[in-house]
């Protein structure tokens, strides 16, 4: 089996948000990056496992300038066997789906994983994408995943339970929490990543069909209102009467 | 011209989702001029009452009965309405199943996706949609440029309205393929609205101490009508079900009113859950994080207050 696994960076959730250019880039300055969880957790770790039990070869992909070679290397230290990286600064979930897609269309691959969305900007739009360029199944939100021969058996998050899906490679799925257990890379891994091949291609021309407008920091949230925990019926009420929500 | 939408439905029961699409295209269509109209895919009883909540007119892609759930056959029936009724946007709910969609058909379509919207679009010069981005931390404003968009809705950005007009419904004959996936189970909890469509949220930590001491959980959302959630240790340990887990690893939610009870509140808890319009925190501890991103607090031992609370809201119930 030949496994692709779709990794993106992130800003670390505990990083402080802020834009520049009047308010129309992120500012970077200061910011620690990780590989987003969804793809390091259970995407990678997924798609190891298949291979430590069935075989087969691991690729990772990441669209993203130089800076992000460090998530790259430290997916290859987790287990990635190579790695392509599509040389591009800030793209979009459309440009990102393009260049995955376009390299990923003449080499076979039996699963496409992805991660169920970047935290950043919690788009979940990157895997529908590549899935329809590709004309492949998609399986998202996917937190149980098991495969006999080519077909794989799924099941799948959604409101309030999940769904069990069958399906037949090649398609492409989107982890959630459950697919694998969260692993931590090794010395062995570290060291033996180092050596591992890193592609880097130039991306494909992409016409953009959203643009950033400015982004929007809201008002700091004013100070909690504290009621005597002896006194309910003064929260009820604030409740009912000044929020109004009951 | 036209604004469409697809309304989501689990046999002959349209879901939240559906309203709120319809009443914010119903108003999206009037700022632009235009209709909204409503999509509904596979068997279902009464699609003409959509027009209650703002539909102009539905199109019903007929099938024997409640078509499975497969983004390629999805996503090749909502070409076809879009194309039939010369769409120019596209919404869809920011569910499990509108998230697999709005990919394929922005790349199907050539039309520019925005996700998790959380407003009416600006639309003076030019087609402006806003979103929450870094876990609830900003907005960013993205102006679509393709003449077809998609926008995927927030669950509970817009209230439903609800009048007493039906739509007229027109049956759309579309060729669906064969599905490449089988569903071959779904397991919901039965009587409970799914998480994150609930307007209430009750949500319990590891302040509680043991499994054992949820029922006071219970009990008050019952009373409320709320769905319950947990913390993700909570979760971990299973003390509670995995699908309640709200948080950054978990499900984002953003309900009008979430009680945080003996949940520290965690940078990555907040992420799934501090865009909540009114948060309630119940912590023992003064000192507790969850108390900066809170509305009303409650600084006490939550075996007292919750009894207390519950007791209060069913006094408030009964009078009102
Ligand atoms: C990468 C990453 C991702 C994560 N994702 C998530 C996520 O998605 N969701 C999530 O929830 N967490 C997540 N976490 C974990 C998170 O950091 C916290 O550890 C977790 O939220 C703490 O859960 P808690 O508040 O229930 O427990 P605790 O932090 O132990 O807090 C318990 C609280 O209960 C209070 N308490 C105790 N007894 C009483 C009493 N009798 N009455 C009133 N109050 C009482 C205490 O004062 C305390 O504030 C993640 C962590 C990491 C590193
Ligand atoms: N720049 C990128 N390079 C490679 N994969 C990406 C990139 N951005 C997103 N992805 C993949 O797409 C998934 C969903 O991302 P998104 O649509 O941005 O929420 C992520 O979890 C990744 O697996």
């Amino acid at each position: 089996m030949k496994y692709l696994v779709c990794i993106s960076k992130t800003p670390d959730t505990t990083a402080k948000i802020g834009f520049t250019n009047n308010n129309k880039t992120f500012d970077s300055n200061g910011v620690q990056y990780i590989m987003n969880p969804y793809d390091e957790w259970y995407a990678l770790v997924r798609a190891l496992e298949l291979k430590e039990t069935q075989g087969g070869d691991i690729t990772l992909i990441n669209v993203g300038g130089v800076d992000n070679e460090t998530i790259i290397r430290k997916g290859l230290a987790i287990g990635g066997d190579k790695a392509v990286r599509i040389n591009a600064e800030n793209p979009s979930a459309w440009f990102v789906a393009s260049q995955i897609a376009n390299y990923a269309k003449n080499e076979g691959f039996d699963i496409i994983f992805t991660g169920k969305e970047t935290i950043d900007y919690n788009g979940a739009e990157v895997p529908a994408m590549v899935a329809e360029l590709l004309d492949l199944p998609l399986i998202s939100f996917a937190s149980k995943m098991d495969i006999s021969g080519n077909k794989a058996t799924i099941q799948r998050d959604i409101e309030g339970g999940v769904e069990i899906v069958e399906v037949d490679t090649p398609f492409v799925i989107s982890a959630s929490k459950g697919l694998a257990e969260q692993r931590i890379p090794n010395m062995r891994g570290i060291m033996m990543a180092k050596t591992k091949p890193l592609e880097v291609v130039e991306p494909l021309a992409i016409e953009e069909m959203i643009e950033i407008d400015h982004f929007e920091t809201p008002p700091p949230k004013s100070s909690v209102k504290l009621v005597d925990p002896s006194d309910m019926e003064e929260l009820v009420r604030l409740l009912h009467e000044e929020a109004k929500i009951i | 011209m036209s604004v469409i939408f697809l309304a989501e439905h689990q046999q002959d029961t349209f879901k939240k989702s559906a309203f709120e699409a319809a009443t914010f295209s119903k108003k999206l269509a009037e700022k632009l001029g235009t209709t909204a109209i409503g999509v509904v895919i596979g068997s279902m009883n009464n699609p003409g009452s959509l027009g209650k909540y703002g539909a102009d007119k539905v199109l019903h892609v007929q099938a024997d009965q409640n078509v499975p759930f497969d983004s390629q056959v999805f996503t090749e029936a909502l070409a076809a309405a879009a194309k039939q009724s010369d769409a120019s946007v596209i919404i869809l709910a920011h569910s499990s199943t509108g998230k697999a969609l709005g990919g394929r058909l922005s790349a199907r379509l050539k039309a520019g996706l925005v996700s998790g919207v959380n407003a009416l679009p600006d639309t003076e010069g030019g087609f402006k949609a806003r979103k929450s981005v870094f876990s609830g931390k900003a907005n960013g404003i993205y102006n679509i440029t393709s003449a077809i968009k998609i926008l995927t809705l927030a669950g509970n950005a817009v209230k439903p309205v609800r009048s007493e007009t039906e739509a007229p419904v027109e049956s759309l004959q579309v060729t669906l393929p064969t599905a490449r996936i089988t569903v071959k189970e779904i397991k919901t909890v039965q009587g409970i609205v799914p998480l994150p469509e609930a307007e209430i949220v009750v949500s319990a930590g590891r302040g509680m101490k043991d499994p054992g001491n949820w029922g006071i959980i219970e009990e008050l959302a019952a009373t409320l009508g709320a769905t319950t959630a947990c913390s993700r240790p909570v979760a971990d340990a299973d003390w509670r079900p995995h699908h309640e887990h709200v948080g950054q690893t978990g499900i984002a939610i953003r309900p009008n009113l979430y009680f945080a009870i003996g949940i520290s509140g965690a940078i990555q808890h907040l992420a799934g859950v501090n865009t909540s319009k009114v948060i309630v925190v119940i912590n023992k501890d003064p000192e507790a994080p969850f108390f900066k991103a809170a509305d009303y607090g409650v600084v006490g031992d939550l075996f007292e207050v919750v009894p207390k609370l519950n007791d209060a809201l069913k006094a408030f119930k009964a009078a009102h």
